[in-house]
């Protein structure tokens, strides 16, 4: 499996889906994994995925010992594997930026020349391709496409990408051409072709010109939270909070989120709105908060980790996701993890799976503060749309998405 | 002699419009025009009207052979009144037949029942009249919202002079015993109960279009084998069902008109007569007594009052609502009051049902929300715009006890006002009347001046009596306060 991001270390929701569906495939049993990432911390759960970082998988022939490979990069690799990696370099690449052990340094982010990044990742895959051996290739999202392919083309393995969001998601119909090739280029060379949600599979099959035989939809599932983060304890404003947690990005639809708000506070003074996260329309969005008199109850914590994430929810009695465009949306289902009522926008592909949430269309913000209002104003409805989203979610589990995958692997080897 | 005896709702709600909070005390207006009117002329149209038809046509072939029952709510006549009133005459049609027997009612499709018996009793009262309006017929058999019904409600029902009552005959409520007899209720042995038979009627209003179905096709022929085939000592099969079955749960094109229309031909052949539910009760023995611990009903698979109070939203809102029932009641308000009834139609609370499956799929189809969260949302904003005038009239500072008290001093003030108005139209006669008496008397001696002076004398100590009467009359009620508080409670509670 090819992917750039893997818990801890996340900044989106890539990772969490990746690190849930391998975890669930390999609950189902029976299965070896390896999952390439650019850049490993050594923190990574290594418990049912054998991790290899890009950034220390050798491109440039070096001769060093075993002991000083152990001390340099023993805490995020076996050396063994790094002597058996570079018996399988293909190709000279010391005209690029080497390090002491002939590997490429990645920054594991998206970072401005992310389609160096991109392309050295896909080196990378070359080497790791010759070296182990698997049945699949699996891709998660565009980043890893370019891997993918080359490693299916150095062995002749099927392979599977998984689409969790598309350009047409990222940038609301304005598509970066180099992008859109690079998905588009993914997509024709895979075998099959997963989405995370029927709205994405349709933006495969429309937008791309993909064969819909094969493309199937897998929803994503939540990872069951631990005691320690169900029962975080932050302090409880008085008044009832509604919040917008996510990348304050034009995908995010933030600005519906600040519209509602208005129409709710100016007949129901009494609640606040918390919109976290940080993202390069948060300054519009606080110039917008203020030009609707409103700043004073509309709060920019900013960006959220970790633990924060769910104080935050715990601390909040609506939970609201205005996207424009999501290809699935996980936070939904973690909020109703936490016991907090959810609106989403139809345009999600989690409303395709959930019913004990409320959806609207995110451009119909008399709809969006209609509900906002309803869950804060009325108890019962709080308290019936927290247990039955509660009951609900908890069904909704990585190894069933797993067990589909599996399936589509079967599939595409011919097995049955 | 076998009897069997049909009995037909019709029911439409008024569907509320989309209505967001910031509406709340700016817009008081709520009904979705638009819907109701779409939805109740496409089903007169396509299954009242030519069901009524056939139901008048069976009557005349018969020869006053086939009867019926027919109930209809309150809420459906006002909109029939509006959109479809060719519907209502042919109604009179069926009724004028002697025929067709029309059943007491909640006004509003309400579960009153379960929570206000005054409510329920006032309810039930106002729909009699209505019936007695249109349809000139004092219904003496009682049909509930829903058909809801439970022990606790039997005495309640008698004292309001029905007969018997009309129920489902639930199989966890009868356990081996046949629907197909008159029983008594276990509370007020009085009262008769008439048992739907539940698989006999679902056979008709459900299955009968059904190609899956192990009996498809069902025809007169065979249905009145089966009804004949009961065990000889079995009384009367009770057949329950909406008028939508005929053209609109299962459509024209199955055959359902046709086979509506030859079922008295069928009856016949096999001995098997038609009765209402009147007739069954005063000539029928019932064969034992009933015992209902818990609410029946005809919804659901669990035929009990989930359909309407089965989880948190649907609970809070009927609570909310009912928690102003003596205070509306203490309204007069025209609009007002309507609102109030339309607003108790059981059906908003279907459709807050969070159920799954085969019920789910029910709620689903009569509702007109997306999901019962929308349905909720909606109904509360509404019924917060209707709490907001409610308590313009009444402010919720004061309690019932002593508004009731407050509006009978008004009450009694004013009849005190009039009697003392009276009181001093009638000094004023006789003082005119005296000074006729003086004038003639005094004639031209006195002279003018005289009789000036005399009137100022006498209208002083008049207005004297008018203002020492009013502290008097302000003490006086309270001391009558109580007595007439009740008096006037009971007197809205029969309006």
């Amino acid at each position: 499996m090819f992917g750039w991001e893997f818990p801890p270390h996340i900044l989106g929701g890539l990772g969490t889906a990746s690190y849930g569906l391998t975890k669930g495939m390999w609950e189902c049993g029976d299965m070896d994994i390896t999952f390439v990432i650019p850049k490993p911390w050594g923190d990574e759960d290594r418990s049912f995925a054998k991790i290899i970082g890009a950034s220390q998988v050798p491109v440039g022939w070096r001769d060093v010992s075993r002991e000083y490979v152990e001390s340099r990069i023993g805490n995020v690799m076996d050396p063994d594997e790094y002597f058996r990696l570079r018996d399988h370099i293909y190709a000279d690449f010391n005209y690029m930026r080497l390090n002491d052990l002939g590997c490429i340094e990645f920054s594991g982010r998206y970072p401005d020349n992310l389609l160096e990044e991109i392309n050295n990742y896909s080196i990378c895959a070359g080497v790791i391709a010759r070296t182990e051996e698997f049945d699949v290739i699996h891709s998660h999202d565009w980043l890893t496409y370019p891997a993918g392919i080359h490693a299916k083309q150095v062995t002749g393995k099927p392979m599977v990408i998984h689409v969790h969001a598309t350009d047409f998601d990222r940038s609301r119909g304005n598509v970066n051409p180099t992008v859109f090739n690079i998905e588009r280029d993914g997509m024709l060379h895979a075998d099959h072709i997963i989405t995370v949600s029927n709205l994405t599979r349709n933006t495969v099959i429309d937008k791309y010109g993909i064969d819909p035989a094969k493309v199937t939809t897998v929803h994503n599932a939540v990872t069951p939270l631990s005691e320690d983060l169900l029962n975080v304890n932050p302090p409880r404003c008085k008044e009832k909070v509604v919040t917008f947690l996510g990348r304050i990005t034009m995908q995010k639809g933030p600005e519906y989120f600040v519209e509602a708000a208005a129409k709710v506070l100016r007949n129901n003074p009494h609640v606040r709105f918390v919109m976290a996260g940080s993202g390069d329309m948060m300054d519009k969005m606080i110039d917008l908060a203020a030009a609707r008199g409103i700043a004073d109850r509309f709060h920019f914590p900013g960006f959220q980790k970790g633990k924060q994430v769910y104080e935050m929810l715990k601390a909040s009695d609506v939970y609201v996701m205005p996207s424009v465009s999501e290809p699935f949306g996980i936070s939904p289902l973690e909020a109703m993890q936490m016991g907090v009522p959810s609106i989403i926008s139809k345009q999600s592909g989690c409303a395709e799976i959930l019913t004990n949430v409320i959806k609207t269309d995110y451009w119909d913000i008399d709809a969006m503060a209609d509900a906002i209002n309803a869950i804060v104003s009325y108890p019962a409805m709080h308290d019936q749309l927290k247990e039955d989203g509660l009951a609900e979610v908890n069904q909704i589990t990585w190894d069933k998405a797993g067990r589909k995958v599996i399936n589509i692997y079967n599939q595409v080897l011919h097995r049955n | 002699m076998k009897a069997i005896c049909f009995y037909f709702q019709i029911h439409q709600p008024f569907r509320l419009k989309r209505y967001r909070f910031f509406d709340i005390g700016n817009d008081h207006y709520y009904d979705d025009e638009f819907t109701n009117e779409d939805i109740l002329s496409r089903i007169a149209h396509r299954s009242y009207i030519p069901a009524a038809e056939s139901l008048l046509r069976m009557i005349e072939e018969s020869k006053g052979k086939f009867r019926c029952a027919i109930s209809l709510t309150g809420v459906v006549i006002e909109q029939l009144e509006i959109y479809v009133p060719e519907f209502l005459d042919l109604l009179k049609k069926l009724a004028d037949t002697g025929c067709v027997e029309f059943l007491a009612e909640t006004y509003s499709h309400s579960l009153a029942s379960l929570t206000d018996p005054e409510e329920f009793q006032a309810q039930v009262k106002a729909h009699d009249q209505l019936i007695y309006e249109k349809f000139g017929q004092h219904p003496k058999v009682l049909r509930n919202t829903e058909l809801i019904y439970c022990d606790e409600m039997a005495p309640m029902i008698h004292e309001m002079g029905y007969k018997g009552v009309i129920t489902e005959g639930a199989k966890h409520i009868l356990g081996w015993k046949s629907p197909n007899y008159v029983y008594q209720a276990a509370s007020c042995p009085k009262l008769k109960l008439l048992l739907k038979n539940d698989k006999l009627s679902d056979d008709v209003a459900r299955n009968f279009s059904n190609p899956s179905w192990e009996a498809y096709p069902l025809t007169a022929d065979k249905y009145m084998d089966w009804i004949a085939s009961t065990p000889a000592d079995e009384q009367v099969v009770n057949l329950f069902m909406n008028l939508e079955t005929f053209g609109d749960f299962q459509p024209r094109e199955t055959g359902i008109f046709q086979f509506l229309e030859a079922l008295p031909r069928f009856a016949a052949e096999r001995g098997v007569e038609f009765i209402t539910p009147s007739d069954a009760i005063s000539k029928l023995k019932p064969v034992a007594e009933l015992s209902v611990l818990h609410p029946i009903s005809w919804a659901d698979e669990a035929r009990d009052t989930s359909a309407w109070l089965g989880n948190k939203l649907q609970n809070e809102a009927f609570n909310k609502l009912y928690s102003v029932a003596e205070r509306v009641r203490l309204c007069t308000d025209r609009r007002l009051k309507q609102d109030w009834n339309h607003l108790q139609s059981s059906d908003h609370f279907f459709y807050m049902s969070t159920k799954h499956f085969n019920d789910g799929a029910a709620h689903a189809m009569f509702s007109p929300y997306e999901t019962p969260y929308q349905a909720f949302t909606n109904y509360m904003n509404v019924l917060a715009d209707f709490l907001v005038r409610v308590d313009e009239q009444y402010p919720k500072s004061i309690d019932n006890e002593e508004l009731n008290a407050l509006l009978s001093t008004i009450n009694n003030q004013n009849s005190e006002i009039e009697m003392l108005n009276k009181e001093l139209q009638s000094m004023r006669n006789n003082l005119e009347h005296l000074n006729e008496e003086h004038a003639t008397r005094a004639a031209v001696a006195e002279g003018k001046k005289l009789d000036e002076n005399l009137k100022v004398e006498e209208a002083a100590p008049a207005a004297k009596a008018k203002r020492g009467r009013k502290p008097a009359a302000e003490k006086a009620p309270k001391s009558e306060k109580k007595p007439r508080a009740t008096k006037k409670a009971k007197a809205d509670g029969q309006e």
